[in-house]
């Protein structure tokens, strides 16, 4: 016992870390960033793994010992108690007046009436009658075996639970992606079509359950203050044989109200708008983007992106990196501009206007390097690969023309959502563990362990005097009251 | 669903009179307490388990004489307005679910105020059954503290709740938080007093204001162990339906949110704090340390993480 009491100790020492300082696994960049600033007790604390304190080395030992107490501690506790189970109540102590409860009374039925009375008092305790040396007779009574089946029954349980979660860390995985909400699609195919996705220890991304989802509408509803109050997304899906037959099936998907499909979820993390430019070039030929902005603001959703185009029809790649655009800026839904500064005041998509700058140049996207989707690479603006032809606030339908006759509208925007399909063949094992663990405890801690004597032996005047003892094996509380009703019940006529 | 503010309003006076009525029942308790004498030795205790009564009444009994003295007045008193102030309290509470038209427990303040209401019928209820009611003060002083800080610096205006509040595991999930947290308090209380009461046993110069006054420190041990057992696997399930939520909103049952993270240390704390009890040379001093740190740290989970860390249950 001793042991497990310090491995609980140490669990919720090595655990609270975890709460106190920010964790990779929550907040990346809240996590580098307190790091960085610092110095070297946050590269200290860094190479202790205080910012992965639920994948550190110590977690996982203490992790590991408690289960290896547990298991250590379980089955001779099960031996023992297979064995109680079959034992038959212990022998009446000499002396009941020790005991912490006990009574006496003096009575006029023989032993053997008090003994068929205490029998049927005794009615669901378990009880053994013996001959005692002197003429007495007495009876051992105990009830509350279930207490120990429902201790058991909570740490197995427990057991069980470390097992599964030990299981899903394996074999789940989480993939993220941002979806149009213009009737776009997304199809669980393999981990490219995620825009990040974090696999469990075991997967590799080339096993996932084939599903695909389409949304086709996004819907809010917003507080006047900006404050969310409800959002759904009109889906289909299609998974299983209906991928064959390309049969589609409509869900709405809501925050608390995932898409639960061949045991995958699918849920709406958040959602911004898509702004949809078109650049006409010279030659008259037309580019159409609609690319995702992401929200600077939660509450009005200002966002920000960069819209990027390749000049069509040109071959040479010099020539291209010269004449690629970007349209960058920020994007408001409903928009109030003061001063030519764009701001939101409102989440809600009332009055749509971008504020852009034109970038033209090099975008540096055939470069190799990766970027992102959402920013122009500034370097290549610095060493001047990359100027700025126009800035310009635009509502929809407004468009701005370039020096060399190119032509940016700003026709519309679309919602995007972003989804989480999250995979855990564990959790429902978890659940069923915990479920178990709480039945368990609260037999465990309702029932109580008691035991019962009553001795009846008979005095010189030809009377019996009857003793009546109570031990509580686990905890004396409470059982004072049953005690006492007991023994009332069993020296009815109480004359001393 | 509008807000009502005329309700919403008149929720927040009961709040405040409430509140006050608790402070008023806190005077009459300590002054129950200061008019009585030393609570007898526990040689009668002893006596009465002997004779085979119930054990848990007999804690500490003062006063035997059958007229109703000075002090019993107060203490009369003070428990009518213990039952005054939480009647209050629950009107308060209702109305605020009626003026928002949802569960009264969505954000920091309806929380506290919820928990504070169960410490007290907590109190209430175990009053009746133990002759504990000179207590009456160091059960009230922490609520009536939670109440100020809920009432000022927690304090939110009647209002619906975002998206990711809006389930019906918020209600369960919540609800037993609240139910058990507030179970909690008074076992912490009591596990307080008890460490006061064995430094007084073992020095009776030290604590002398209050150690002769307080009950058997095996009957504070005892009160507190049973308050707890009753409490703890209710925060379980709490804790589990937590997971539930979690897993429908947030896309997995556990993630190691900082208010996730300090509801299973307490409940580890609190899983020690039962294991210690039946630990030989951790039973009396020591698990009364742990039950008083768990309880710390219920309330280091409701005020800290909420206030100073960031999570996913900043917005609660
Ligand atoms: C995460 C680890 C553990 C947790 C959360 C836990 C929790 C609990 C709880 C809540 C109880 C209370 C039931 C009661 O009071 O009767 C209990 C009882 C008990 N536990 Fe554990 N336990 C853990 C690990 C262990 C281990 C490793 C052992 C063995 C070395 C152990 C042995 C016992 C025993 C013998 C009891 C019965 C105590 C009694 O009869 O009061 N537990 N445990």
């Amino acid at each position: 016992m001793r042991t497990a009491l310090i491995l609980l100790f140490l669990l919720a020492l090595a655990a609270m870390p975890g709460a106190l300082l920010p964790q990779r696994s929550l907040n990346l960049p809240r996590a580098l960033a307190y790091i960085e600033a610092h110095g070297w007790w946050g590269t200290f604390l860094d190479r202790l793994q205080f910012f992965d304190v639920y994948a550190s080395v110590w977690f996982s030992a203490i992790y590991l010992l408690l289960f290896i107490s547990l298991v250590g501690c379980l089955v001779p506790r099960t031996v023992e108690y297979a064995k109680a189970l079959r034992a038959k109540p212990v022998l009446t102590p000499r002396n009941l007046s020790r005991l912490p409860h006990h009574k006496t009374a003096v009575v006029t039925d023989t032993p053997e009436q008090v003994m068929a009375d205490a029998r049927v008092r005794l009615k669901g305790w378990r009880l053994v009658e013996r001959a005692e040396d002197d003429g007495a007779r007495s009876v051992s009574a105990e009830r509350g075996y279930l207490r120990e089946a429902g201790n058991l029954v909570f740490h197995f349980a427990m057991l069980a639970l470390i097992v599964a979660l030990a299981i899903g860390k394996m074999a789940n995985y989480e993939g993220q992606v941002i979806v149009l909400a213009n009737g776009s699609q997304f199809c669980n195919s393999g981990t490219l079509g995620y825009d990040s996705f974090r696999p469990g220890l075991r997967v590799d991304g080339t096993d996932l359950n084939p599903f695909c989802v389409r949304v086709n509408e996004f819907d809010a509803t917003y507080l006047p203050n900006g404050q969310a109050e409800q959002f759904a997304a009109k889906i289909d899906y299609q998974a299983g044989d209906d991928l064959d037959s390309d049969t589609w099936r409509p869900y709405d998907l809501r925050v608390n109200d995932p898409l639960r499909v061949v045991g995958d979820r699918v849920y709406l993390l958040g959602h911004g708008y898509a702004p949809t430019f078109t650049v006409t070039f010279p030659d008259g030929q037309k580019r159409t983007q609609t690319i995702q902005w992401r929200p600077v603001d939660n509450l009005t959703l200002l966002s920000e992106g960069a819209t990027k185009f390749d000049p069509p029809g040109v071959t040479d790649p010099t020539e291209r990196r010269k004449r690629q655009i970007a349209v960058t800026g920020l994007f408001a839904p409903t928009s109030l501009i003061e001063d030519k500064i764009l701001t939101s005041s409102h989440p809600k998509l009332s009055d749509p206007a971008v504020a852009v700058d034109v970038m033209r140049g090099d975008l540096g996207i055939d470069s190799g390097r990766g970027q992102s989707i959402f920013q122009i690479d500034q370097s290549l603006v610095d060493s001047g690969r990359l100027t700025r032809v126009a800035r310009e606030n635009l509502k929809i339908g407004g468009a701005i023309t370039l020096d060399d006759g190119t032509k940016v509208t700003f026709d519309g925007v679309v919602p995007w959502v972003s989804l989480q399909v999250s995979h855990d063949p564990t959790q429902v094992w978890v659940l069923v563990a915990a479920v178990a663990m709480i039945l368990g405890l609260g037999v465990s801690l309702t029932v109580r362990r008691r035991r019962l004597w009553v001795r009846a032996s008979p005095d010189e005047s030809g009377s019996t005097v009857v003793r009546v003892g109570g031990l509580a094996r686990t905890d004396q509380a409470g059982y004072g009251e049953e005690f006492h009703r007991l023994a009332a019940q069993l020296l009815p006529r109480r004359d001393t | 669903m509008p807000v009502n503010d005329t309700l919403a309003t008149y929720s927040d006076w009961l709040y405040r009179a409430a509140a006050l009525i608790y402070v008023f029942a806190m005077v009459f308790y300590t002054t129950e307490q200061a008019f009585t004498r030393k609570a007898k030795k526990s040689e009668q205790a002893r006596e009465l388990v002997g004779a085979g009564a119930p054990v848990t009444p007999a804690i500490g009994r003062i006063d035997e004489s059958t007229e109703v003295g000075k002090p019993e007045r107060f203490g009369r008193m003070a428990v009518a307005l213990t039952v005054l102030g939480a009647l209050l309290h629950l009107g308060s509470i209702v109305l605020r679910g009626v003026a928002t038209g949802r569960a009264p427990w969505g954000n920091m303040y309806e929380y506290g105020a919820a928990t504070m209401l169960v410490a007290v019928v907590t109190w209430l209820v175990l009053m009746r059954k133990f002759d504990v009611r000179r207590l009456g003060a160091f059960v009230l002083t922490p609520v009536v503290i939670l109440m100020f800080l809920g009432g000022t610096a927690l304090y939110t205006a009647a209002g619906p709740v975002m998206p990711a509040l809006q389930s019906y595991w918020l209600v369960i999930h919540v609800a037993a938080a609240i139910l058990s947290s507030g179970l909690f308090l008074v076992p912490g209380v009591f596990s307080v007093l008890y460490l006061v009461k064995v430094r007084h046993d073992a020095n009776p110069g030290r604590f002398t204001r209050i150690g002769p006054k307080l009950p058997e420190a095996a009957s504070l041990d005892r009160l507190a162990y049973r308050t707890t057992i009753f409490a703890f696997p209710i925060y379980t399930f709490g804790i589990i339906c937590g997971a539930i939520w979690a897993e429908a909103a947030w896309g997995r049952f556990w993630g190691w949110d900082p208010k996730e993270t300090v509801a299973f240390v307490a409940w580890v704390v609190y899983a020690g704090y039962l294991h210690s009890r039946a630990t030989a040379g951790w039973r009396g001093t020591r698990a009364a340390v742990i039950n008083s740190v768990a309880f710390a740290l219920v309330v280091f989970n409701l005020f800290f993480i909420n206030l100073v860390i960031a999570g996913l249950h900043s917005y609660a």
